[in-house]
């Protein structure tokens, strides 16, 4: 009894004491900035976060990846000091903030299309987006289906089941794709839609970039999107996409880069979708995925994460290749510095 | 009772420790801390309901009893019914007991039985290691090792064999319903049997010898005295299991194939309302979509209670109407039998 007596009491005065540490450790604490969202650009944002603090030990900044959704969703309510996203929040969304939010592209991520069908080995099949909708709205069944072989006349295609694989799991990697097809196929727009979950008509849903890929693997005849990093570290084939002007083009950092040089040289705008190109050399599947701060800060971590915010656009775009992930291209770096440029600081009141 | 919570009773009480040595303080005071920690968990049972009811009002009211009878699940056109997904959860959930429940009575009945001290020992460990496995691990396991196997031997036998059944036919690729329920078997397995061979072992020695005197063989044993005595806490335990199928996420995630329709056959992909929540909530940005995302979790939430209490009569009504062995029961030292959760094990009686 007289134990657990003890127990309690230390147990009551636990958080007393730990306050009393941690207002003594106080002064030379980093300065946190705490951030959370889309889950696509984890790895590339921790190996930042791991070299800025290198550079810059007094800032410490978190990141957790909880989805979209759920960044957008904390980070309006206050919670979170940077969110992250990989398709832009939508208007009425941005308009119900009282606050002026920005969107600061961070890389490129490209969606590609792989299959698993032996028989043709390496080699790799062009697809056009007519014949990706009817797949996914379940019109062509067959591999060797008229409309494919049509495109590929060099390929022996079997005579096997077609499995269409999808994400199940809410993503910009859907968005992508779907937003590829809705471009091309209104019929695709009216029954399946666009957007990060959409009312798929036929086939199977895996769960997260690996799902989907375990799939892939697991089903010969099955055809599916994912990130490209995840089919280039596996090794998958990668389908050549046709593009608007009519070239069949694979994905690659060069052709990404150049897709989202020419829009953004065309429209002038860091959101359109990077599915209206056209040339040789321009992938039709690709988005930016976004980091979301407010335009108006208060000092200490305002001024700490604009300090960050330049440092990932001139020294952190290098260490994106390696994590394939795509580097943004000049003239979309020049845009968005000009943006982190119009973020005002003030002082924190609470401070002085 | 009530006086015993009154402060002023609380406060007295502190004043009388100062008055001489009251030797039943420490009593009371455990007395009343285990009845405040008793009552915060039925206070947060009803605050959990709240909230989510609350959460998942905009559902409610935008889509009234529609919601549940209401099969399409489309997020492209906002129009969001349950009823797949209350298909899927219930046909997987069934089909996991149909294989689960022989085995793990059967597991049980070894163990406690039959098995030799030196075998039952370490076995009973390992079924019960089952349990430790994270769903995660048994949900990859799954995607790439049960659900190939599953299609080319079973299903493929399946579906050459039994295809006359609405059950085996359309094509198969592994994935889908047959693959969650096989998965949610082998999950809820350690479950069941473990609680199956406490409840086995709260029948009296004395019920088996008698048994056994009056001619019976082993067998027969085993069904008179054994099986029959603990029917309730079978079933105690069944549920337990069902419990644990119904709300299991990860692992069917991966396996079921994620298409919210309505199909008989067990081929074919479907939709659970626990993996529809790990799939789409983290990206979910849309107020309708989220709310109606809550509203399954609260339909999750109401089945699982609603399960519960139809057990709870059903014992209830088994305990009413068994006579025979159960009246013998009623004299042996086990006076009270096994309850429904077949933890009270004991044979001591629960109050004097």
């Amino acid at each position: 009894m007289r134990i657990v007596y003890c127990i309690l009491i230390l147990s009551g005065l636990l958080p007393v004491a730990s306050m009393g540490v941690a207002s003594l450790k106080s002064d030379n604490k980093p300065l946190l900035i705490n951030g959370a969202g889309a889950s696509f650009p984890y790895i590339l944002y921790s190996k930042w976060f791991l070299e800025y603090r290198k550079i810059n030990p007094g800032i410490r900044i978190n990141y957790r990846s909880i989805g979209s959704g759920g960044g957008i969703r904390q980070f309006l309510t206050g919670t979170l000091d940077f969110g992250a996203t990989d398709v832009p929040m939508p208007k009425e969304q941005i308009q119900k903030s009282k606050k002026e939010i920005l969107h600061l592209p961070t890389a490129l991520g490209a969606v590609v299309v792989s299959y698993n069908l032996p028989a043709v080995e390496k080699k790799e099949i062009r697809l056009t987006a007519s014949v990706l909708a009817n797949i996914y709205m379940g019109k062509i069944t067959k591999w060797n289906h008229k409309e494919i072989s049509e495109i590929n006349p060099d390929i022996a295609l079997p005579d096997q089941n077609i499995v269409p694989v999808y994400r199940a799991d809410g993503s910009g990697t859907t968005a992508v794709f779907t937003e590829y097809l809705a471009q091309f196929s209104s019929e695709w727009l009216q029954k399946v839609g666009k957007g990060k979950s959409v009312n798929w008509l036929t086939g199977i849903g895996g769960k997260g970039n690996e799902g989907v890929m375990g799939l892939i693997r697991k089903m010969p005849g099955a055809i599916g999107y994912v990130a490209m990093s995840y089919a280039v570290n596996r090794q998958l084939p990668m389908a050549e996409i046709q593009n608007m002007s009519g070239h069949f083009v694979k994905a690659s950092t060069h052709t990404v880069k150049t897709s989202a040089q020419q829009i953004l040289e065309k429209t002038n705008d860091l959101f359109h979708p990077l599915t209206a190109v056209q040339g040789t050399d321009v992938y039709p599947m690709s988005s930016y995925t976004y980091l979301l701060v407010y335009k108006e800060m208060t000092s200490d971590k305002g001024a700490a994460l604009v300090q960050f915010l330049n440092w990932y656009l001139k020294n952190g775009q290098s260490f994106c290749e390696s994590l394939h992930y795509i580097p943004l291209p000049s003239l979309v770096i020049q845009k968005v510095k000009h943006r982190v440029r119009s973020i005002k600081v003030t002082n924190d009141d609470r401070k002085t | 009772m009530i006086e015993k919570l009154n402060p002023i009773f609380v406060f007295s009480f502190f004043k009388k420790k100062e008055k001489k040595k009251d030797i039943h303080a420490q009593d009371r005071f455990f007395y009343f801390f285990l009845k405040a920690l008793s009552w915060s968990l039925i206070f947060l049972f009803f605050y959990m309901l709240f909230v989510i009811f609350q959460m998942s009002w905009p559902a409610f009211s935008h889509f009234g009893m529609n919601f549940f009878v209401n099969a399409d699940w489309n997020s492209w056109t906002q129009s969001f019914g349950a009823l797949s997904l209350v298909y899927g959860t219930v046909v997987t959930s069934i089909l996991a007991l149909l294989l689960a429940v022989p085995v793990s009575v059967g597991v049980a009945l070894f163990l406690s039985e039959l098995a030799p001290n030196w075998l039952a020992k370490p076995l009973s460990f390992i079924v019960e290691m089952l349990a430790a496995v994270p769903s995660i691990v048994y949900g990859l396991w799954g995607l790439f090792v049960l659900a190939p196997l599953l299609r080319d031997y079973i299903q493929a036998f399946l579906s050459k064999y039994f295809h006359f059944l609405p059950f085996f036919q359309g094509p198969y690729y592994g994935v889908g319903m047959m693959c969650g329920g096989v998965i949610l078997a082998i999950m809820i397995i350690p479950t069941i049997s473990s609680v199956c061979r406490e409840v086995f072992r709260t029948i009296p020695k004395s019920n088996r010898e008698a048994v056994l005197g009056l001619g019976a063989t082993r067998w027969e044993m085993l069904k008179i005295a054994v099986l029959r005595g603990s029917s309730t806490g079978i079933i105690g335990a069944v549920i337990m299991g069902l419990g644990r199928a119904l709300g299991e996420t990860m692992a069917v995630t991966m396996v079921i194939g994620n298409a919210p329709s309505i199909k008989i056959s067990l081929f074919e992909p479907a939709q659970t309302m626990a993996s529809i929540l790990a799939n789409q909530y983290a990206e979910a940005d849309n107020e309708l979509h989220l709310a109606s995302l809550t509203a399954v979790g609260f339909t999750l939430f109401f089945l699982s209670l609603i399960i519960n209490i139809l057990a709870f009569l059903l014992v209830w009504k088994m305990k009413r109407s068994t006579t025979g062995i159960s009246s013998t029961k009623r004299f042996s030292s086990a006076s009270r039998g096994p309850s429904l959760s077949g933890l009270d094990y004991t044979g001591k009686e629960k109050k004097e």
